[in-house]
């Protein structure tokens, strides 16, 4: 329909042998029923699917940084404070969400939370796992990145991710063995890629483990 | 008219040898050197843009009476975005790691020269036969030139083809042929290829006539 | 670096549309004879980036936000119409604009860099002002490309290049090379 009344002025203007400007719209609107109607029969044929894959992208990425979690609850920010029932008004995907994860006997493990800053070329975003109590950090998983194949590509890859698993926030980026729980060594060669993951972290734990603090004294489940 | 000729081998042909949408008539660059970082993502863009061709020239040739002149090339347009919205789900749906490696490029189908040229230039005025031919060979020629490209870049670069290692652990991959520069270098090095060899037959075609 | 920045330096070098994305490939290669010309272009094209930024930033906002499937059928035919449209205002309103822009814009109305630029703005979920910063970035981005292969070309005119190697082959060559001088930009917006 967007695309129907956009040719409210049609393109070639050039006086033309006359064909009747009602058989223009006509062809137009005929074209656009028929492009309308063929996407919306694909659309719905495929969006279960696409969703599900979807869905286990995300689930995927949880369940890896959070340890394998019994279950998980999806918090949305709404108005500066987290919660697990947005307003009716508002709509879901323009919320930004964390989720919040839990052991078998309903005691909380952490959260996971996704962020994204500039790297070496292009934005990297990743997803790690927080305890907010303590601060510590349960594991991280990078979702996207354009880094050098090779060399900045090593943040997606072991030994370097496993080393998300235990330490303390903020992380102090280090060239050599961590001495203290805040350090986190970085990679040789990926110096700018491996920083900028620490950045990423520390940003996003500055400003997420206040809002799930208050969170979770405000009532758990 | 042109209804009356026949749909020959050459219509297919055409498109895959001495009108090659690429190499011949250089359209369709941008997907060319974008996603031919890895043969899997080069037969992926290959087939999706394989997909929307032969839709578009199937709908354009058999619309072809019904399609006033003055709107054309906006019906060309629509139908050629309703493929391709068509192409992006589908792939979404079939094969969504292959999706999320091409992402934006996927959509850009729509803009590629090669497509509305084969509508304009051919599906408009043909038979519904011969423009499939036309669109099966200029696909088939799209799909030789990415996947040459695909595996010289993807081999070069990371050792590899189709993930499969080949060269061995002591091969030092040229990163570089997988990132951008290595897309234009390795098109670049075709083209002087072919034209060195265009002008060696050229040359030798006159040298006989001249003997 | 502030947000703003970064997504403005990013698609003006790091990722710069053309060497990078290869976005814009046709007038790339097609239009550069003459730096003149490509400077021309290129003014033309951060115009109508900017219209094609705020025009998707409205589709996506108010029209699009229900139905994610129209998205490439409407930018198409949005983008397309509205550059007509402000091509006949700068007619009547401007003739020295005109002259100096308006050839150029039918030509890069269906051009993959425009419609580039309304599928990466939504992928990545600009608001408003991040998209005029990644439109102005990425059309400055293309005018420098553009620019500097004209140059070159310009310059390459007095060369004596073997005669197979004209033409394409050889513009892809020099492509190559500027592809990779702009990777030393990467690393530019890291912290």
């Amino acid at each position: 329909m967007s695309a129907g009344h956009a040719h409210g002025a049609p393109p070639e203007m050039e006086p033309a042998p006359a064909v009747p400007s009602w058989r223009l719209l006509a062809t137009l609107g005929f074209a656009g029923a028929l492009a309308g109607g063929l996407i919306v029969t694909v659309y719905s044929a495929t969006l279960p699917r696409i969703e599900a894959h979807r869905a286990e992208l995300v689930e995927s990425a949880v369940r890896e940084v959070l340890k394998a979690p019994a279950r998980w609850d999806t918090l949305y920010l709404e108005g500066g404070v987290l919660t697990k029932t947005p307003s009716a008004g508002a709509d879901r995907r323009q919320l930004e969400r964390v989720f919040l994860g839990y052991t078998a006997s309903d005691s909380v493990i952490g959260a996971a939370v996704t962020a994204g800053e500039p790297g070496f070329s292009d934005v990297i975003s990743l997803i790690f796992g927080l305890e907010p109590t303590r601060g510590t950090l349960l594991g991280m998983k990078v979702l996207a990145h354009k880094e050098t194949p090779g060399l900045g590509d090593k943040i997606e890859k072991t030994p370097f991710t496993s080393r998300f698993d235990g330490p303390a926030t903020p992380l102090r980026g280090v060239k050599s063995a961590p001495s203290t729980p805040n350090d986190l060594q970085t990679i040789t060669g990926a110096t700018i890629s491996s920083r900028t993951v620490v950045n990423i972290i520390n940003n996003a734990t500055s400003r997420w483990q206040p809002l799930l603090q208050a969170y979770l004294r405000g009532g758990t489940p | 008219m042109s209804d009356q000729v026949p749909a020959t081998f050459d219509d297919f042909l055409r498109g895959v040898w001495r009108e090659n949408p690429v190499v011949v008539q250089m359209l369709g660059l941008c997907p060319t050197l974008a996603v031919t970082n890895s043969v899997a993502n080069g037969l992926a863009m290959a087939m999706a843009t394989a997909f929307v061709l032969l839709g578009s020239n199937l709908l354009v040739s058999s619309l072809k009476k019904w399609i006033p002149h003055e709107v054309r090339i906006t019906s060309y347009v629509l139908i050629i975005a309703t493929f391709v919205t068509i192409a992006d789900m589908l792939l979404e749906a079939a094969v969504p790691v292959v999706h999320k490696q091409l992402g934006p490029f996927v959509a850009l189908i729509v803009v590629n020269c090669i497509i509305l040229g084969r509508a304009e230039a051919f599906a408009s005025r043909q038979s519904v036969k011969r423009s499939l031919l036309d669109a099966l060979g200029t696909a088939a020629g799209f799909t030789l030139v990415l996947v040459l490209l695909s595996a010289v870049r993807e081999l070069l670069g990371t050792g590899a083809l189709l993930g499969i290692d080949l060269l061995g652990p002591r091969f030092e991959p040229w990163v570089i042929m997988v990132l951008p520069p290595g897309g234009f270098l390795t098109l670049g090095v075709v083209m002087l290829v072919l034209g060195w060899h265009a002008k060696r037959s050229t040359g030798r075609a006159n040298g006989e006539g001249a003997a | 670096m502030s947000d703003l920045t970064w997504i403005l330096l990013s698609a003006l070098l790091i990722n710069n549309f053309t060497l990078t994305l290869f976005l814009g490939l046709c007038p790339f290669f097609g239009v550069t004879s003459k730096t003149e010309t490509a400077l021309r272009l290129g003014t033309a094209n951060v115009f109508v980036m900017v219209i094609t930024s705020t025009s998707v930033w409205f589709l996506n906002r108010f029209i699009l936000a229900n139905a994610p499937y129209l998205r490439i059928i409407s930018f198409i035919i949005v983008i397309a119409s509205l550059v007509q449209i402000v091509e006949m205002a700068i007619k009547k309103l401007s003739p020295t604009l005109f002259r100096a822009l308006g050839i150029y814009l039918p030509l890069i109305t269906t051009n993959c860099a425009i419609f580039g630029l309304a599928i990466f703005q939504t992928n990545r979920g600009y608001d408003l002002w991040q998209g005029l910063a990644f439109a102005v970035g990425a059309g400055l981005g293309l005018t420098l490309a553009l620019a500097l292969m004209a140059s070159i070309r310009e310059r390459l005119d007095l060369a004596d290049v073997p005669s197979a190697a004209q033409g394409f082959g050889l513009s892809l060559i020099i492509a190559s090379c500027l592809a990779l001088a702009f990777m030393g930009f990467a690393g530019l917006g890291a912290g």
